[in-house]
């Protein structure tokens, strides 16, 4: 017997109402984070205990900058849908469930805005 | 688990085995090593976004960021945050190789992670000797 609804059957998506979109969107940034993370180390590496005056340095060139910004999202974007792999996995009860992907999500936005206003703050 | 009482009174049902009757393989371990840094590393956003915020309030901002990162405390984080970024990054190309249909024999998996592990080990400890030496000039913070 079909536990499926017709429509369901014609979208071919079951009781996780969506679709591929996840599993593409994180091999697409997992792709993407290959240089970009690589490229983060070094940057990390060539600034560690050094002082204040050069991450300024560092982020005002516009090529820096821009990866930087770029590197923050597409980590977001990979990380929140691996954690919410995570909570799928093991959170079961349906209202934690529920907060943690919230949660999940608004870490995401946050974390992402207090980067990216940082980062404009040292470009300008 | 063993605790959910049957609907009918009835005896329960028979569980599938779980993760402690196996015996740990080596693709077991970088599975949920994988998993487990990913956490870390979602964790480690933060300190990312707190070095961001202070360097982009000044000088006074950075000072407290600089003596939490040299604190031996703040180095076994960095340091678990390179490893953890190591083999994250690895075992992520080991993991696209495999979604592309390679590697799947079960010889070919193991020396895949074998292979992987090595690795993260060399680099992360070659990139903190790297950033000890040639960047702070062995000098201690």
């Amino acid at each position: 017997m079909k536990s499926e609804t017709p429509l369901h059957r014609i979208e071919g998506l079951g009781a996780a109402h969506s679709g591929t979109q996840h599993f593409w969107r994180e091999r697409i940034t997992s792709v993407a984070l290959i240089p970009l993370t690589i490229w983060f180390g070094f940057a990390a590496l060539a600034l560690v205990g050094g002082r204040e005056v050069d991450v300024l340095t560092f982020f005002q060139h516009p090529w820096n900058a821009g990866l930087m910004g770029l590197f923050i999202i597409t980590v977001l974007i990979h990380s929140t849908i691996g954690m919410q792999s995570v909570i799928d996995d093991y959170v079961q009860q349906p209202g934690l469930k529920v907060l943690s992907l919230l949660l999940n999500r608004g870490f995401a936005w946050l974390t992402g805005a207090v980067c990216l206003v940082a980062l404009l703050r040292i470009v300008s | 688990m063993a605790d959910i009482p049957h609907p009918h009174g009835a005896r329960p049902r028979p569980l599938s085995p779980h993760l402690q009757i196996y015996k740990w393989s080596v693709t077991m371990v970088t599975s949920i090593t994988h998993r487990i840094t990913g956490v870390g590393l979602y964790l480690g956003i933060v300190f990312i976004a707190w070095w961001l915020v202070a360097a982009s309030m000044g000088p006074e901002a950075y000072e407290p960021f600089l003596r939490a990162a040299a604190n031996p405390i703040g180095q076994i984080i960095l340091f678990g945050f390179t490893l953890a970024a190591t083999y994250h990054l690895l075992n992520g190309i080991r993991h696209l190789a495999w979604d592309l249909g390679y590697g799947f024999l079960p010889k070919t998996a193991m020396w895949s992670g074998i292979v992987v592990v090595a690795l993260t080990i060399v680099i992360a400890a070659g990139l903190f000797a790297w950033a000890y030496t040639v960047r702070m000039g062995g000098a201690t913070p």
